[in-house]
């Protein structure tokens, strides 16, 4: 009996290490837009959900390819109807991995460069991503940013030839999530 | 103690892999579920606001405005010589906007008849799922009212200003069965303040039924159908104008960036809704089809808050 309420002791600081490096969003913000000079296609979500685990350096992501919204409705509708097909594939995620966490000090607060590699699940297709972005620690809060451009092609997302000069192939993407700890 | 450390190394391994990706991923979800439980609307119902003839169960959006230039050529069955009715044109210009979410009303003039309309159309119920209150079928009401400004055709006898006008109600309800199919029904009621004859009806009720098929993402194949109704309430009167058929249409939909292109083949000369559900005369089995267009162009007067 000894011995098991020993081994369940010993454990206990590992279970509270892990929670207390927890860190976790809902409302994180990611936009994107097309580079292109004849119509501005923009959209922003400021609903992402986002976890992250300063302890490993891992992050996940998940945004709801609804809650983009546009200027326009009518790109609004398309967005969802005819590009990203939000009904069949509902989700983006991202599930990466801090790559350079030996260079941030938690402890202290701070704007840190990150380097982030991971995969990017969209339209039914994931694909590797590696990007830079920053990582910034102010009085236990954590917020990571990052901009990154993927390709409309590589996740099988086709732009007919009637509006090919009015969105770009290259399509920007920002992240801005500012996340609290999980209790 | 040896079993001890090896009881002590499986569960601190067991415990150190609980926030491993897939457990995050997890944690998210538990999170997600715990704060929103989403209503999912049904989008994009039909493309556009109008099915061929009449209205479909969409609203333009908030701010928008939309363009509308619809045309209705000759029948086909006039041969060569006219180019299968090529050479003549029934047309109407219209304006929609969209005041809010639910809202929206229209103007038009056609040429048919000289005719000038206005509508409205309420949302009262929109297709949803998950939430509290899920809806299976949206439900919009629209009323349009149509002015004659025909020369009267007896200038000597009384005219009052009142005899130029129609109403028609409609109720509308659509349900989205999947991406690839919408179905709508759409009872409606049409009254004429002056009738032609004394046998001729003043109310005239009709049941629409109308439905798409997406071909592809921007092409959609739609038929749309009214069927007056055998109701009269009115001893010795008919229950619709001498000489009518139902009006029937098919014909496709394509859609590219902001506009929607429709081309289809009715029964029906006029594009309103006294005109197509009370006064067509086409019968479309002997051929007296139109080959007909509307255009939409949308165009975004009032740009949508960003929800913050």
């Amino acid at each position: 009996m000894k011995k098991i309420i020993f081994a369940l002791l010993s454990i206990l600081p590992v279970i509270a290490a892990d929670a207390q490096s927890i860190y976790i969003t809902k409302t994180g913000s990611v936009t994107f837009h097309s580079r292109s000079t004849v119509e501005k296609v923009e959209a922003e979500n400021n609903e992402v959900s986002s976890v992250l685990n300063t302890q490993n350096g891992e992050m996940v992501f998940a945004i709801l390819l609804k809650s983009f919204h546009f200027d326009r409705a009518l790109m609004e509708e398309h967005f969802n109807e005819n590009y990203v097909e939000s009904n069949k594939f509902p989700k983006s995620t991202f599930k990466g991995k801090i790559t350079n966490l030996a260079d941030i000090n938690l402890t202290r607060d701070g704007t840190y460069t990150t380097s982030v590699e991971g995969d990017m699940n969209l339209h039914g297709i994931t694909k590797r991503i590696k990007t830079m972005g920053s990582l910034t620690i102010k009085s236990g809060k954590v917020q990571v940013n990052a901009t990154f451009t993927i390709k409309l092609a590589d996740f099988n997302i086709t732009i007919p030839a009637l509006v090919e000069d009015k969105i770009s192939e290259q399509i920007d993407i920002t992240v801005d999530c500012r996340y609290d700890k999980k209790n | 103690m040896k079993t001890n450390m090896l009881l002590f190394l499986l569960l601190s391994l067991s415990f150190s892999k609980l926030y491993a990706q897939d457990d995050l991923m997890n944690l998210l979800e538990e999170e997600k579920d715990k704060f929103s439980k989403k209503k999912n609307f049904a989008t994009a119902t039909f493309k556009t606001t109008r099915l061929m003839n009449g209205h479909t169960v969409e609203n333009v959006a908030a701010g928008v405005l939309d363009v509308k230039i619809s045309h209705r050529f000759g029948m086909l069955n006039r041969g060569g010589y006219e180019l299968f009715g090529l050479d003549q044109a029934s047309m109407r210009m219209g304006l929609d906007y969209g005041i809010s979410k639910r809202l929206m009303i229209g103007i038009g003039r056609s040429t048919y008849q000289k005719q000038y309309d206005a509508f409205g159309k309420f949302k009262i119920i929109r297709q949803s799922s998950g939430g509290s209150w899920p809806s299976p079928v949206s439900v919009s009401a629209v009323t349009t009212v149509m002015l004659k400004t025909l020369k009267w055709e007896d200038p000597k006898r009384q005219n009052f200003y009142t005899s130029r006008l129609s109403f028609a109600h409609q109720l509308i309800i659509a349900r989205k069965f999947s991406e690839g199919l919408s179905l709508q029904l759409m009872p409606s009621f049409v009254h004429d303040n002056l009738a032609n004859t004394v046998s001729e009806p003043n109310d005239i009720f009709a049941l629409g039924i109308g439905g798409r098929i997406k071909l592809s993402k921007r092409l959609s194949f739609n038929a749309e159908y009214y069927h007056v109704l055998p109701i009269s309430f009115v001893e010795g009167e008919n229950y619709r104008i001498n000489g009518t058929k139902n009006s029937l249409a098919v014909g496709f939909d394509i859609e590219t960036g902001g506009h929607v292109f429709q081309l289809h083949f009715t029964n029906s000369t006029g594009m309103t809704e006294k005109t197509f559900i009370t006064e067509t005369t086409g019968d479309f089995f002997k051929g007296d089809i139109h080959f007909g267009f509307n255009i939409s162009r949308v165009f975004t007067i009032k740009k949508r808050k960003k929800n913050k």
